[in-house]
């Protein structure tokens, strides 16, 4: 005889485990299947968490979840290729005096996070990989397993199987992703005594610090870098489009042993052990390629679904907003009696809309394309910030007026008055 | 003629893969590796999946351990262990392998005491303390035969209670003929593991696993279990230092063995030069040592 699930989540992410969690709790049979050995074993973040969408979800996290630092620094740095020009917030203060930002180790949050889900009575298997989706006419049935025996049945399944989700290719219901979609991103973790870090970022306790950057590093291409603190050790990382790495032929780790190199961050790095590699895809495709999200039985959460802000680096905050909202979307229509149809499940859909998930994701729609068109922003800018600041903070006998004058006239150099009232139009056309 | 009652000993292990050693200390830092349940024990566990495969009886997985080591007792009942149990209390902590295997004979004689045990497995050795010294210890203790390194089980007769095992040494193999109860202790390779059934995994999910204190393990003397009872005492750890030497690639053509030889040989001298004294005289006695072998 076979089992029957009133659910199966795919994947043991942060979506997948909200989702479970969430199904669990409202009294549902639920399966949870993982492919890595463990929740977490193939998951890669820079990593930062921020609390919103967890406190819905278990609101003492802060005592029990395996959590590295609180950012209570955040800088932005613009670098060229030997300076940068940056932004520091620093406070100590948080909201109500819960810190709302942490820099987590993924292979341990999602251990911990799963184990919830477990404790409320979610079956998870891990080491399990689904293959497809079973079907009865348009109807999705349950799921196939690599597994011997391996079919199982559900009245729904909830694809949280991650950026690549194949299975939701392999279903039809996501077109094969593009290379100007996704970013690719590299990141290492190294190794320091915690005091060495705490000396070298001035912290102390769990105090973290968070830098972003962005400039001449990516040669170019769109994207970010970045630089978190965790309790014993950094996360160094650094993330463009895949069309971009394609067509620069730049292999990832030499940007990244580029970006190490960099004056601004050979100090903060050095002496330290590497520990970790690891390279990812991130949904960089923001609201235009967020694909359908639910059909006759079954819905679509996190990465797989693109749920990715990648002006904020947010991502695994929407998965974990995904997660819930459709587990209480399908809760609530089996509460009302109602079949869960494609129909009935827009409801998903109409809720995300309305939330602070696709607000802030149609808020960005047009940045990546703006970025695309106007590679100076990520070169000749930088470049000339960075020269600006030095020709202003340099005491030479050049008077201030005449340093202004030079500093205006290697910007005109370069963009024209047309280019320059334009390019101020469009970056605050996509941002705003 | 009833099935064997089989004990297998897992231990959970941190991934040797993703280790990381203390840079000051030189220790293990367990904090954040991800844990596997111990690789040569999975060997011992499929010996035992194919002894009930051939003769059916019973499998009760044992593991001493924090209470995360339930992982690896569920992992051993997915892949077919009828029964799992944890032997867990905060006394145990700091055991050295005497203590170990103290604690573990104690908890196989407490599962005697349901139903005889008829044998039991264990890896090799562990991949984080690679002493080898538990297996042997248990059986010591319960009074069972040893058989260690084990690479094949030709016969296991439950009427006579004889059992017949290949023993692989450094000089051959042993055939070894013994009596129930015997602990093995089995060597790695010789057997494939299997891949549970989505039926199974489900099973072993929902499955309870009993977790037994000191008490319930039916051990009385703390005095045995432990710190206490571990007179092993890591005097210095340390990592051992790079070597210096560097390995150097000689490129070869398929087509001409020999040359590659020469290229290699007169490497060898380039590095070893008090090699080449002797270098004439060692071909003619290389050459003598054919002919007699002929």
């Amino acid at each position: 005889m076979k089992e029957r699930f009133d659910a199966i989540v795919v994947g043991a992410g942060p979506a997948g485990t909200a989702a479970a969690l969430t199904l669990a709790r409202g009294g549902w049979k639920v399966l949870q299947i993982e492919r890595g050995e463990y929740p977490g074993s193939k998951n890669v973040q820079g990593a930062i968490l921020y609390a919103d969408s967890l406190q819905k979800l278990i609101p003492t996290f802060r005592e029990e979840a395996p959590l590295e630092r609180h950012l209570v620094e955040q800088r932005l740095w613009i670098l060229d290729d030997r300076s940068y020009l940056g932004s520091t917030f620093r406070s100590p203060d948080s909201k109500d005096g819960q810190p709302d930002r942490y820099t987590i180790l993924r292979a341990q949050f999602d251990k911990w996070f799963a184990k919830k889900a477990q404790e409320e009575g979610v079956l998870l298997l891990c080491e399990t990989t689904v293959l497809d989706l079973l079907r009865e006419g348009r109807r999705v049935v349950g799921v196939r397993t690599d597994r011997e025996d391996g079919d199982v049945y559900a009245d729904v399944v909830i694809l949280a199987d991650g950026v690549n989700s194949l299975l939701a290719r392999k279903a039809g219901i996501r077109p094969e992703l593009g290379a100007g979609e996704v970013a690719l991103g590299v990141k290492e973790v190294l190794f320091y005594p915690q005091d060495t870090l705490e000396e070298r970022f001035g912290i102390q306790g769990d105090e973290g610090v968070a830098i972003e950057m962005v400039g001449k590093i990516t040669r170019g291409m769109v994207g970010t870098a970045f630089l978190y603190t965790n309790k014993e050790s950094l996360a160094v990382g650094i993330g463009c489009l895949l069309s971009d790495f394609r067509r620069e032929k730049i292999p990832p780790y030499v940007l990244l042993e580029h970006l190490k190199e960099h004056p601004a961050l050979r100090a903060l790095l050095r002496d330290g052990e590497m520990k970790e590699y690891t390279a990812h895809l991130i949904p960089e495709g923001g609201y235009k390629a967020i694909p359908k999200l639910a059909g006759d039985g079954w819905l679509i959460v996190g990465d797989a679904g693109m749920f990715v802000n990648s002006v904020h680096r947010e991502g695994s905050n929407l998965a974990m907003e995904t997660g819930r909202v459709a587990a209480e979307t399908v809760i609530e229509l089996r509460q009302a009696r109602e079949p869960l149809t494609e129909r009935n499940l827009r409801r998903y859909r109409q809720r995300l809309e309305s939330s602070f998930v696709m607000k802030d994701l149609r808020k960005y729609q047009h940045v990546h394309e703006v970025l695309d068109q106007n590679r100076h922003f990520l070169t000749t800018y930088p470049e000339l910030v960075n020269r600006a600041a030095e020709t202003l903070l340099r005491v030479d006998g050049v008077d201030k007026r005449s340093k202004q004058k030079e500093v205006t006239q290697s910007f005109r150099k370069h963009r024209s008055y047309g280019g320059l009232v334009s390019d101020a139009v469009k970056l605050w056309r996509a941002f705003r | 003629m009833k099935g064997p009652n089989i004990v297998v000993c897992v231990k959970q292990v941190p991934d040797s893969a993703q280790i990381r050693v203390h840079p000051v200390t030189g220790t293990i830092m367990r904090q954040g590796v991800p844990a596997v349940l111990n690789p040569y024990d999975l060997f011992a566990l499929e010996e035992a999946l194919q002894v009930k495969d051939r003769l059916g009886g019973r499998i009760v997985a044992l593991c001493m351990g924090p209470p995360q080591a339930e992982a690896v007792l569920r992992k051993a009942l997915s892949l077919g262990a009828d029964e799992a149990v944890l032997v867990s209390d905060r006394a145990f902590a700091g055991s050295d392998t005497l203590a170990t295997s103290f604690a573990l004979a104690s908890a196989i004689g407490r599962l005697s005491q349901e139903r005889a045990v008829d044998l039991v497995f264990t890896g090799k050795q562990t991949i984080d303390g690679d002493t080898g010294q538990v297996g042997p210890g248990v059986a010591k203790r319960l009074g069972m035969q040893l058989l260690s390194y084990v690479c094949r089980i030709p016969v296991l007769d439950m009427n006579s209670g004889r059992i017949v095992v290949h023993r692989w040494t450094e000089k051959g193999v042993q055939v070894l003929s013994s009596r129930l109860p015997c602990l093995i202790t089995v060597l790695e390779g010789r057997n494939e593991g299997r891949f549970a059934s989505l039926p199974e995994m489900i099973r072993a999910a929902r499955q309870p696993i009993r977790v037994w204190d000191r008490k319930a393990a039916g051990i009385e003397d703390v005095s045995k279990i432990g710190l206490k009872g571990s007179p092993t005492v890591v005097g210095k750890v340390f990592a051992p230092s790079r070597r210096s030497e560097r390995a150097e690639c000689i490129e070869w053509d398929l087509e001409e063995p020999e040359k590659a030889a020469t290229a290699l040989w007169e490497k060898v001298l380039s590095r070893q030069p008090e090699l080449a004294a002797n270098s004439s005289g060692g071909g003619s006695e290389r050459k003598g040592e054919e002919g007699d072998s002929e």
